[in-house]
C-alpha cells in the first residue's frame, strides 16, 4: 500500500472525485495555477482546466455564496478557504445559508457543498494563521464538521463529504499537512461521516481526542506503555455532531478519561464530550473528567516561546495522561 | 392618443393584460394579509406594494420555464409569476403544513419553490446574490441558457454579499441578472443615509457590467431592461446591474409604524405614481382593458383570494414534533 503525506491524501481525494464525478469543482484563492498556497490542489487546474478548478477573487463570502448557490443547482462545489482563520467573513453564509437551507425549506433545497480551510497551529503562523475555528460552528445543527487526523482518514472521509448531501466543514491540520504520512489504499474508499475511530487499544485510561492530537496522545502512549499504563485513544474524526455512542463506550472501557484538544479551553469541542460522558458514565468513572487544552487567550502569538506555551505537544500530553492514570 | 409601446416591445395585449392581472392579484393578496394581521388572524405580513411593476416586468421579461429567481421578501411579484398561488401564499401566511416555500417553518414573504426555480431565502439579506451568481456560474458549468434573476433592496446593496457577489459575476462574465428595487427606504432610513453616490446602478462601473436605472413604476421600461440583459447574458455576454426606482407604499412591515418617520404627505404623493393606478391608465388608453373587464378582474381576485384564504386558514399545521425533521437528509 502507497505510504503518502496529509496533503497528498487531500489532493488524491479531490482528484478522484473529480475524475468520478463531472458535478465536482474546486473554488477557493490560488487553488488554480498556483495549486493552493499549501498545494493541496496541485494538478488539478492542469489536469481538469480553469472552468473546474476556479480563482476566485479575493473574498470570503462569494467562495461560499457562490458555492452554496452552485451546490443548490445540483453541484459539487469544494471551497477552500486559505487558512481557518479567514473563514470569518463567510461565517453568514455558512451559518444562515449553508446549514439552514434544507431545514428552512422543509427538505425542499440542499447544499452538497465541502468547505475546506487548514487549521492548527504551531507553523509560526501566529494569531491569525493558527487558529481552531471549529466551535465557531459546533452548535450549528445542518452543518458537519470533520477533523481528519492520518491520510487513510483524510482521503475517505473527505470523499465521503464530498458526495454528502449536506454542507460539511473539512478541517485539515496545516502542521500535519507533511509531518504526517502513512498508508493510503490505491481504490476508492469512503469512511462514514459521524463515526468515531478507535487509534488504540488499551485499558487504564481513555483519551478522546482529534486531529494532530491524536499523534501526540499515540506517541505519549507508546511512552507510558513501557511504564505499565495502557492507553485507549478514540479519535472523534466527526467534531460535530458528535459520536455520542462511540464516546459513551470509550468512557466506560477505563472509566478515566482525559479529552484533549489544541483549541482555547472553554466552550471548545471537549467540553461538549465532557458532558455527553458525565450525563452517562457517572457510575463508570473513576476519576473526574480531564481537560487539556490551550489556554483561554485570543490565539498563539508568533514569538517562539509563547507559540510553544500555547501550542499542545507530545509531553504536556504524556503529563496529562500519566497524572490521571495515576489519580 | 397614447402611444401603443407594448406592441413595440413584442408584447400581446394578452400578455400586458396577463402582467395587469398579475400586479394585481400580488396587490390584493397583499391587501388581505394586512387585514388578517389587523384581525389577528396571521402574525407578520410584510408588503409588496408599490413594487409589483418592477417585479412582474422583469419575470416576464424571463423565460419561466428555465430561468431561476432569487427573490427577497418583498418579491410577491416574482413569486406569483414564476408559478406561485394565491393558496400557496395564504399558506405561508398562515404557516401551514402545505406551504410549498417552507412548511410553515419560515416567516412570511421567505420564498422557497424548487419546482418554479424559486430559490430559497432567509432574512439576513443580501446573502441571496452569491447565490443567484453560483446558479449562473452552474449554467455556464454545465452549458445551459438558462439565467438568473435575483432581487433585492436598495439598502441590502450596501452589504459586503452585494460588492463580492457582483464582483465574482462581472470577473466570470456570468448569466446573471441583478435588480435592486430602490423603494427609497431601509426600515427607516431614507435613501440619502444609505448611498453616498446618486444612483445604484453607478455602482455597476466597478464591477464591469453595465448598469440602468429605470422606473420601477413603468412595467413596460422595467420588462425592457430585464429582456435586454436576459439577452446579454444568454449571448455570453456576462452579468447586468438593474435599478427600478419606485416607493414603498407602506410601513417596513406589520410591525413597523412609518408614522415615525416619514410624511403622509411624501405617501400621498407617491400614490399618484402607483403603477396599480398608471398602469391600468394605461392599458385603458390603448383599449387593452375596459371597466367592465377590470370589474371582472376584480371580481375573480376576490373570489381566489377568499378561497385561498378559507383553505389556508382551515388547513392543519404540521405535526410539533416534525420540527424534528429535514436538519440533514433522510431516508424516507
Amino acid at each position: 500500500m502507497p505510504v503518502m503525506s496529509y496533503i497528498q491524501a487531500v489532493t488524491q481525494a479531490l482528484h478522484e472525485e473529480m475524475e468520478r464525478d463531472e458535478k465536482v469543482f474546486v473554488l477557493g484563492e490560488d487553488v488554480g495555477k498556483r495549486g493552493g498556497v499549501f498545494r493541496a490542489t496541485d494538478g488539478l487546474y492542469d489536469k481538469f482546466g480553469e472552468a473546474r478548478v476556479i480563482d476566485t477573487p479575493l473574498a470570503e463570502s462569494a467562495i461560499a455564496g457562490v458555492g452554496i448557490g452552485a451546490a443548490m443547482y445540483g453541484m459539487r462545489p469544494v471551497a477552500e478557504m486559505q487558512f481557518a482563520d479567514f473563514i470569518m467573513p463567510a461565517v453568514n453564509q455558512i451559518i444562515s445559508e449553508a446549514a439552514k437551507t434544507r431545514y428552512r425549506s422543509n427538505n425542499d433545497w440542499n447544499v452538497p457543498m465541502t468547505i475546506r480551510a487548514p487549521y492548527g497551529g504551531g507553523v509560526h503562523g501566529a494569531l491569525y494563521h493558527s487558529q481552531s475555528v471549529e466551535s465557531v460552528f459546533a452548535n450549528q445543527p445542518g452543518l458537519k464538521i470533520v477533523m481528519p487526523s492520518t491520510p487513510y482518514d483524510v482521503k475517505g472521509l473527505l470523499k465521503a463529504a464530498i458526495r454528502d448531501d449536506d454542507p460539511v466543514l473539512f478541517f485539515e491540520h496545516k502542521r500535519a499537512y507533511r509531518l504526517i504520512k502513512g498508508e493510503v489504499p490505491e481504490d476508492d474508499y469512503t469512511l462514514p461521516i459521524g463515526k468515531a475511530d478507535v487509534k488504540r487499544e488499551g485499558s487504564d485510561i481513555t483519551v478522546i481526542t482529534y486531529g494532530l492530537c491524536v499523534h501526540f496522545a499515540l506517541q505519549a502512549a507508546e511512552k507510558l506503555a513501557e511504564e505499565g499504563i495502557d492507553a485507549h485513544i478514540l479519535d472523534l474524526r466527526t467534531v460535530y455532531p458528535l459520536d455520542q455512542e462511540a464516546i459513551i463506550e470509550a468512557a466506560k472501557k477505563t472509566g478515566k478519561v482525559l479529552l484533549i484538544t489544541e483549541d482555547n479551553k472553554e466552550g471548545s469541542i471537549i467540553g461538549e464530550v465532557s458532558a455527553i460522558v458525565s450525563e452517562n458514565c457517572l457510575f463508570d468513572l473513576d476519576a473526574p473528567v480531564k481537560r487539556l487544552a490551550g489556554p483561554d487567550v485570543p490565539s498563539m502569538p508568533y514569538s517562539p516561546p509563547m507559540e510553544k506555551y500555547f501550542m499542545m505537544n507530545p509531553d504536556k500530553v504524556e503529563k496529562a495522561m500519566r497524572d490521571l492514570a495515576e489519580f | 392618443m397614447t402611444e401603443n409601446r407594448h406592441q413595440k416591445l413584442g408584447l400581446s395585449d394578452e400578455e400586458v393584460l396577463d402582467m395587469y392581472r398579475t400586479m394585481l392579484l400580488a396587490r390584493r393578496i397583499d391587501e388581505r394579509m394586512w387585514l388578517l394581521n389587523r384581525s389577528g388572524k396571521i402574525p407578520f405580513v410584510i408588503s409588496c406594494q408599490g413594487q409589483e411593476a418592477a417585479q412582474v416586468g422583469a419575470s416576464y421579461a424571463l423565460d419561466r420555464e428555465q430561468d431561476y429567481v432569487a427573490p427577497y421578501y418583498r418579491d410577491m411579484g416574482v413569486v406569483l409569476s414564476f408559478g406561485m398561488t394565491a393558496k400557496d401564499l395564504m399558506l405561508s401566511g398562515f404557516a401551514k403544513a402545505e406551504d410549498p416555500n417552507s412548511g410553515g417553518r419560515q416567516m412570511p414573504g421567505h420564498f422557497g419553490q424548487k419546482s418554479n426555480r424559486i430559490i430559497t431565502g432567509s432574512s439576513p439579506v443580501t446573502t441571496q446574490v452569491p447565490h443567484a451568481v453560483g446558479f449562473a456560474l452552474a449554467a455556464k458549468m454545465e452549458k445551459k441558457n438558462f439565467v438568473s434573476l435575483v432581487t433585492l433592496g436598495e439598502g441590502s446593496s450596501n452589504q459586503g454579499d452585494f460588492h463580492e457577489g457582483l464582483n465574482f459575476a462581472g470577473v466570470h462574465k456570468l448569466p446573471v441578472i441583478v435588480m435592486v428595487e430602490n423603494n427609497k427606504y431601509a426600515i427607516s432610513v431614507p435613501l440619502e443615509k444609505q448611498l453616498a453616490c446618486e444612483k445604484v446602478s453607478d455602482r455597476a462601473i466597478g464591477y464591469g457590467m453595465p448598469g440602468y436605472t429605470v422606473d420601477g413604476n413603468d412595467p413596460l421600461a422595467v420588462y425592457e431592461a430585464v429582456k435586454g440583459a436576459a439577452d446579454r447574458a444568454r449571448n455570453g455576454e456576462g452579468p447586468t446591474l438593474i435599478e427600478t426606482v419606485s416607493y414603498r407604499l407602506t410601513p417596513h412591515s406589520s410591525d413597523d409604524d412609518d408614522r415615525t418617520y416619514r410624511e403622509r404627505e411624501e405617501v400621498e404623493e407617491a400614490k399618484k405614481k402607483d403603477a396599480l393606478v398608471t398602469f391600468k391608465a394605461y392599458l385603458q388608453e390603448v383599449g387593452v382593458l375596459t371597466e367592465d373587464k377590470d370589474k371582472e378582474l376584480e371580481d375573480e381576485m376576490k373570489s381566489l383570494i377568499n378561497e385561498a384564504t378559507d383553505y389556508a386558514e382551515q388547513a392543519p399545521y404540521a405535526e410539533a414534533e416534525s420540527a424534528l425533521k429535514y436538519v440533514y437528509a433522510e431516508d424516507e
